[in-house]
Order: structure tokens, then sequence, then C-alpha cells
């Protein structure tokens, strides 16, 4: 079997931890304001990665950011394609996104169709003032001009391999691995 | 889901599924734009035999809230009226193409026997079906009681014990049968109460209690009454002698009214004969969800039609 | 092959069990035994078959004249000889109705012209089947045809008076009434069996007491008039009891079931298939086995088919939109050694007695009162018992379609069917309208 473990749970903590500096110091805009953040994880793993960032920027700056999540499961562009998927609910702060900084959270960005669909949501659900990327893995092979703002790992791979991300939460360990297609029998 | 044409075709999780699905699609329209782009580009086809502004106007509502392409044939002023039969209509909207068709008919079976034809591939949701089932109907009643019982925490929930009393012409009603499988499914109990003439043969094999007696039913306290609507035809076909003697034994009055618990929820499909087996004051009183029902149904019918139109593609195959 | 040829049957074995040789020759019975031998004849090997008597159906729609895109004379006789018979009694439903000597007259005569069958016209008894005025009884039954069946059928002749005045009238005439037992208004816009399962499916139900509440008012008017009375098609176990009553008390009173009620249930119709509807509808599984079982107790006299052609049309629809009926001619044999005779309830004998002596009794058709004896005419079917085959629509002879039996496994195969000494069926199969229509005078 060729899976090839590319984070183990201390790096995945070090990479959101500087996520989250990152974050911050993007947020002071250059006439020094900043405006409040919302880290919108989308499901289902980017919103397990948002509350773990959101916890960080706490430590490190309390108040500064709230979280949620934002299903893109309706704003797809390949529904009828794929098998039916099961919108998981959205969650945004009570007092809307408006004029907001929103940083949209994945696990791994791919194709950037995903985003794409979020941006469309996004927009369906307020006017924030900026809105960034942050994924926990970057693998290449972009279909669309989106890039990430905030990278835990850059990771080329070829389009046949797949890429497993566990998290504590859900799967209960921490881990990305890479394996090859033809192992997924 | 390929169709959706009975409500006994739903486990306990996909109607659990339908329900929390529709409570994301109730968020929809309470946003600045309460729309969605998911069915952009699909053609969904109102086909009503039978006139029902009412289911008509709320599929379309949903259709076009979800971006889709809404036609609608009609029984007035279309093909549909001169007798053309229900093959000939499907494959001519087949050829348009056609991602799902919404079918009210007189007939009941009428969806399912479009959905077995091999005349056409499109999703099939039954708007109605003579006295058989109206399984959107049902959809949103139950969602309307879960929410009222469950609230902000609806989500992943059933209606484990909740008492619910039918009143009124069971016999021709698609309603009453869409609510009790479905009622039944999500873990309610199901009084059904009507003139021995309109309750249906073989009751007695179905998963609920009946009687004839009304206020024996309400001293029950039950949590949900729902009235039937009664057609007035009835009465000509010896159903009960007349409207008089049937609003006095088994209409919901005022009297009725004050009797019930301040939180039994009061139930009625549409439209009503006010004065008939429901009150003036019954509807539109607290206890009245009568209007939740119709905003509900705009959710439920979003819900429907996003399930059996995403993963449409490649059935060819199957 | 001339119509002189003779035919040598070789080993078949007979109701009774036994086996032997016959040789049919200008059109009867000539020789039996064994051993038999004659120069010149057309040889059917038999051995294993089981020889029938040919079959008589005293329930047909053959629809012609008026319905020709559902069935016609020609084509109906095809089925029915492919499925063994050699005598049916066309039902008077047609267009026009058969209530005239010139319509029965015309029917008859093309069944003779194609020579498949014996067609036997039944006819009506009231005007255009109206209900309302006698047809002419009289002039039927002394026409060429000599009608001896009078029928409403598909419909009921409900109004008690004129059903008094049918019975007693016929008897001038030797003949019987075979009434559809439905009370029209118990019945109004009925779709299937009254039960929980109609009340489940939305469909408005046919009850049983609507067929017998008639069956108890005939059977009583038969015994006031002294009157010969034949039910047909009878459906559910309550009506086994009033026949059955009605027996004991001496009243002369025959009954008919159909195949589809002695193998297929009610439950068929959770699909909405069009294909299952038939007036009366499919009733309980418990029906079934009480009609069964009346059947090989003889409660219930025959089975006949009511082989009912409907064009494509009328069944891809929605259910309440669809015609009543099913086709029955190809499949009855099958359909009653399915139900009874695989079962141990009946043997041959008895089959011989409900699908071919009883009903020829019935209708006073001559000819089938001494099968296989020296001199009676040759009307012979012969069956392979052990055959099955998943049932199909190229095993259909008729116009239509409308089985309910596609894709289901049915025991027996008609091997060969002759009629008044022509062979209609060889091979298991049908023999061209020229072999056969120039055979029979």
């Amino acid at each position: 079997m060729t899976a090839r473990t590319v984070l183990q749970q201390a790096d995945i903590t070090r990479a959101l931890t500087r996520i989250a500096h990152e974050i911050l110091e993007s947020n002071a805009s250059h006439d020094g304001a900043s405006s409040r953040i919302v880290l919108l994880g989308i499901p289902t793993r980017g919103v397990l990665l948002a509350r773990r960032l959101g916890a960080i920027l706490e430590q490190l700056a309390p108040g500064a950011a709230e979280v949620g999540a934002l299903d893109v499961t309706m704003y797809r562009d390949d529904l009828a394609r794929q098998p039916t998927r099961t919108p998981s609910p959205s969650s945004v702060p009570s007092d809307g996104i408006d004029g907001k900084t929103v940083v949209l959270v994945d696990d791994v960005l791919y194709s950037g169709r995903t985003v794409r669909a979020a941006l469309d949501a996004l927009s369906d659900l307020g006017r924030p003032r900026a809105v960034r990327l942050a994924a926990l893995i970057d693998r290449g092979h972009r279909e669309l001009p989106i890039r990430a703002d905030f990278v835990g790992k850059n990771l080329p791979t070829s389009q046949t391999q797949r890429i497993y991300v566990k998290l504590l939460e859900s799967d209960g360990q921490d881990l990305v691995a890479v394996f090859d297609e033809e192992d997924q029998g | 889901m390929r169709h959706l044409l009975s409500v006994r075709d739903l486990d306990r999780g996909a109607a659990v599924g339908i329900l929390d699905l529709a409570e994301d699609m109730a968020d929809v329209a309470t946003r600045a734009v309460p729309r969605l782009p998911t069915l952009r580009g699909r053609t969904v086809a109102n086909l009503f035999f039978e006139d029902s502004t009412r289911t008509r106007l709320s599929f379309e509502a949903a259709a076009k809230r979800l971006s889709a392409d809404v036609i609608t044939f009609s029984a007035k002023g279309s093909s549909v009226s001169k007798g053309e039969s229900l093959k000939d209509t499907a494959q001519t909207i087949a050829a348009m193409g056609i991602d799902a068709v919404v079918l009210r008919h007189p007939a009941s079976g009428a969806a399912r026997v479009l959905a077995d034809g091999q005349w056409i591939d499109a999703a099939v949701i039954n708007a109605g079906d003579g006295m058989h089932e109206h399984p959107t109907q049902g959809l949103l009643d139950a969602f309307t009681m879960r929410k009222a019982v469950h609230g902000t925490a609806s989500r992943g929930t059933g209606l484990d014990g909740l008492r619910v009393t039918i009143v009124g012409d069971i016999l021709h009603s698609r309603v009453a049968r869409s609510n009790i499988w479905l009622l039944k499914t999500l873990g309610a109990s199901v009084h059904l109460v009507g003139p021995e003439t309109l309750l249906p043969a073989g009751v007695g094999a179905w998963p609920v209690t009946s009687g004839t007696d009304l206020d024996d039913a309400l001293a029950g306290k039950p949590d949900v009454v729902m009235m039937l609507r009664v057609q007035g035809e009835r009465m000509h076909a010896a159903y009960f002698p007349n409207e008089r003697e049937y609003s006095r034994q088994w209409g919901l009055d005022d009297a009725r009214l004050a009797r019930l618990a301040p939180d039994t929820m009061v139930m009625h499909p549409g439209p009503m004969n006010r004065g008939l087996e429901i009150s003036s004051a019954a509807a539109d009183s607290a206890r009245s969800l009568v209007l939740d029902q119709v905003a509900n149904g705009v959710s439920i019918r979003m819900a429907v039609l996003y399930l059996v139109l995403s993963g449409s593609e490649g059935r060819g195959a199957v | 092959m001339s119509p002189l040829t003779s035919l040598l049957i070789r080993g078949a074995t007979l109701p009774d069990g036994t086996a032997t040789d016959l040789l049919v020759d200008h059109g009867v019975i000539a020789e039996r035994g064994s051993g038999l031998s004659q120069t010149g004849s057309t040889v059917i090997d038999a051995a294993g078959l089981q020889a029938l008597p040919g079959l008589v159906d005293l329930h047909t729609h053959l629809r012609e004249p008026g319905f020709e895109q559902s069935e016609t004379v020609l084509s109906g006789s095809r089925a029915a000889a492919a499925g063994g018979f050699t005598a049916v009694h066309a039902m008077a439903n047609t267009s026009p109705v058969a209530d005239t000597a010139g319509v029965v007259e015309q029917v008859a005569s093309l069944g003779e012209q194609h020579g498949y069958t014996t067609v036997r016209p039944v006819g009506a008894v009231t005007v255009g089947l109206a209900g309302e005025r006698l047809s002419e009884i009289g002039a039927m039954a002394q026409s060429r045809a000599a009608v001896r069946v009078f029928s409403d059928d598909g419909r009921c002749v409900s109004d008690a008076l004129l059903m008094r005045r049918a019975l007693e009238y016929v008897k001038t005439f030797g003949g019987v009434i075979a009434q559809h037992s439905q009370e029209p208004r118990l019945t109004e816009g009925a779709q299937m069996n009254e039960g929980a399962l109609s009340s489940e499916l939305g469909l408005a139900g046919w009850p049983a007491v609507a067929e017998e509440a008639i069956i108890a008012r005939d059977v009583l008017l038969a015994q006031h008039v002294g009157a010969r009375l034949h039910v047909c098609h009878l459906s559910t176990a309550g009506s086994v009891e009033v026949i059955r009553w009605a027996k004991a008390r001496g009243i002369r009173v025959t009954a008919e079931v159909a195949p589809h009620h002695l193998l297929l249930d009610e439950q068929l119709v959770a699909g909405y298939d069009a294909r299952f509807k038939v007036n009366p509808p499919l009733r309980r599984s418990e029906d079934v086995l009480a009609l069964r079982a009346a059947l090989a107790e003889g409660v219930i006299d025959i089975v006949a088919t009511d082989h009912a052609p409907h064009p494509i049309e009328t069944k891809e629809c929605a259910w309440q939109e669809a015609s009543f009926g099913m086709v029955g001619l190809e499949t009855a044999l099958s359909v009653v050694q399915a139900a009874v005779v695989d079962s141990g309830q009946m043997s041959w004998a008895d089959v011989a007695r409900v699908l071919s002596g009883k009903p020829a009794e019935i209708g006073r058709l001559s000819g089938y009162d001494a099968p296989f004896t020296v001199g009676a005419p040759a009307n012979v079917t012969l069956v392979d018992p052990g055959a099955r085959r998943v049932f199909g629509v190229e095993l259909l002879r008729g116009k239509s379609v409308n089985t309910p039996y596609l894709g289901r496994e049915l025991p027996g195969r008609v091997v060969a069917t002759v009629h008044r000494g022509v062979p209609t069926v060889l091979d298991g199969e049908l023999r061209t309208p020229e072999e056969v229509a120039n055979h029979v005078e």
C-alpha cells in the first residue's frame, strides 16, 4: 500500500497556528483600522478547521473573530452529475457578514469549484468588506482563477492521487495522507 | 430519490431527511435574496389534469426559488382538457426536454403509472392522485407539526408520541392517506373520526384507531386536530343527510374549539369551508396553523425538487 | 392435408387414465384401441400427452362486429384453437349488439367459415343491452345460429321484473339466462375489490355483496319460475355459499368461474398495472382458495375464460381510465392446471368435465356428451402437462395482448387441437387459415 503521511498532528497544529497569525496580520489594513473577522468553514472538515482556527485566534486576540459554517451544496455546478448530496446547515453571525472580513476555510483546495460556489453563496448572504481563503492543503490542479490567501501546506499531487484529511473531532485522529488511486479498490 | 410517488416509499431516515432539508430551504425564504441557483438550467413541468391553484402555485414558487424553469400545463385551456391520454401528454413534454414532472391527476395511481411506464425519463413528483396520496401535503403537515413541537431544535427529530386526530371525509381524502402513513413512520399515533359512511372500508387493518364521535376524540386531548374539507357533492351521494347535520356532528365549531387545550394544533389542508367543517373562529384562532401549512409547503416542495433533480444525470444507464 | 385424410393419434392418455390409440376419420372417432394403423393417415405420437375432449368456452368476447381492432371472429377463433378450445360462446356485447337473428347468424357463419372452432353466439337478453325490453330471444333461438344461451354480460339484468320475465321466456326455447351478477348502484365507479387494499390505494371498491345479492335474488327467481339460471364468473367465497345453498334446495342453477379468479388475487392491483383490471375484480386470497375448493367439489360447475380483448391504449393509462378485462383463451388450461391440477385438487377427468362436458351441456351444444367413443365427433385436445414455460406475448394468438400472465411461469402446453376431425393445432403450432378453413362444410 502506497499511503504516504504528509502531516501529523503536530504539523497540523503548527500550520493552523501560523495561519491564525497570518489572518490577524493581514486583517490590519493600511489605514490601521481592522474589521471583524468571520471564519466560515465549508462542511464537513472545513467547519472543524474553522473552529480550531477560531480557538487559536481567541487566544491571540480575544473577540476578534466569529466562527460559522457555510454550506455550498445548493450552489454547486455539478449537482446533476454527482450522487445527491445532503446539505449541512449553514450558520452565520446573527448580525450578518456585511462589512466584515470573511475567511473561508476548507481542508483541501483542488479545482476551486467549491470555493466558487462558496463565493456565490456568500454574495446571497450579504456584502463582506473582504473575502479571504484559508486551506490546510493546496494540492494544485485549479480549474478556476482562484488562489488561497493562507495555506497550511502546498502538496503537489497527480490527479490520480487522493488526499485524506482526518481530524480528531470527526475521525479520531489528526492526519493528512496521500493515497494512490489504485489502492482504493 | 428518483421520484416521489407515495410517502410509503419513505423510511424514517428519508422522511426526516426531507424535513431537515426543508428547514434549510425555509431559511432561504428569510434572506434578502430568497433564491438559490441550485436548479439553474433544469426544467420542471407542472402537469395538472385537475385544477388546484394552491398546489400549482406552491410548486411554481418552489421551483423558481431554486432557479428552475417552470412550464405549466393545466386542465383549462390546454390539450389536457381534450381527453388526451396521460401517455400522450407525457411524451409531448418529454420531447421538450423536461427534467421533472409535477403531476396532479384525478385518477389514483396516475403518478405511479407515469413513473413505471417507459414513456419518459423525467423524475415524477406526485402532487395528488385521485383518492390515493398527496405526499408533499403529508410532508408539509409533518413539517408544520414538528416545527410547532420542536421549534428551532427540529432537525433530526421525528414526531414520536404525538397524537393526531384527523376528522371528516377520510374515505375520499388523499391528504388523510399521506398523513396517516407518514405520521406513523415518524412515530406519531393517528386517530380517525368521521361518519361511518366516510371511513374507508377495512380501516381496521390500517395502523390507526378510528371512531365516529368527535367529542369523544377531543376529550382525549389530542395534540393535533386536522380537519378535512367536506365536498358538497358527497351529500348528494348519501354519505350524510345535509350540511347542518354534518357540521353539528363533525364540525370544529366554537364550542368544541373552546374545549381544546391551549396548545392543541388546529390544521386544515385547505381550501376551507368555513362554517361547515371548521368555524371561522377556529380557522383564525391562535391554535390554527393553516397559514404555516401554506408557507411550509414551498419549503417542502423545494426540498423534494432538489432531491429528485440532484444526481439525476446518467440515470439512463441504470 | 385433404379433409378426408385420416388422423391417427398414438398412445394418448385419456381423462380416465387409460392409454389408447384413436383413429379419426371423416370428422369422427372411427376406431379406438391399441395398435391401430391406417395407411395414409397423419400420425400424432401422443405418448405422454393427456387427451381431453375439445374444450368448450361458455364465455368469450370475440368483439366482431364492431370492435375489430380488439379481436375478430377469426383472430379469436385462432386464440381459442391455440388454447385447446373447439367451441366458444361469443358474448353479445358487440356493435351492433347481438340482439337479433341477423347478428347471431352472421357471427355463427363467420365461425363456420374460418373453421378453427365452433362459434356459438350468445344472444342479448335485452335490446341493446339496455336492460329495458326483452330482445328477440325466440327469433335468435330459432335462427340458423340456434342460440341457447342469453346474456347481457358486461351488464347485469338488474331489474328484478325483467329478469323474472327473461327466465320464464327462455324456457320456451330450452335456453338459459347467463347472468353477469353485479348490482349496479353498489358498484358505481367501482375499480377493484372493496377492502383495506382498495381503501389504501384510493380506488373505489367493488364490494362482494354487490355480486352475492344479485345471485341470491336470481336463484330465488329461478326457483320461483322453475327456470334454469347460469351465473357467470362468480368471484367470491360468499357467492359460493349462495350457490351451494341454492343447489341444496334443488334450484336449477349452474355456476362458472374464470381462470384468473382461480390464480390471481387483489394484491396484484397494488402497482396500478391495468392488465390486472377485470370485472368482477380480482378478490382476496381467501376467495381464490374458496373458488378452487368449490370447483373441485362441483359447487362451481365450469371454468369459462371471459376472454376480453382490448387495444393496448385502453390499458396503458391510469387505472380508473382503463378498460376491464383480460384475454384468457390461450392461457385458460394452463391456469387451471396451475391452480387446481398440480395441487392435486382436481384430476384430468375433472378438467374434462369443467372445461368441456359441462359447459357443452349448459350451452346445449351437441357432440360433447360421449367423447372418445366411436362415432362421436372428433373434438380432441392433446396437452403436454409436463411442459413449463414463461408466458410471453409471443404465445398469444389473438389480436390483443392484455394478459396478466406475462413473465409468469405456467405449466402445460397444448400440443394439438382437433376440431371436428380437422387439426387446428399440430406440434403446438396453429395451422394456417387455408389449411383449416376449407375442411369444414
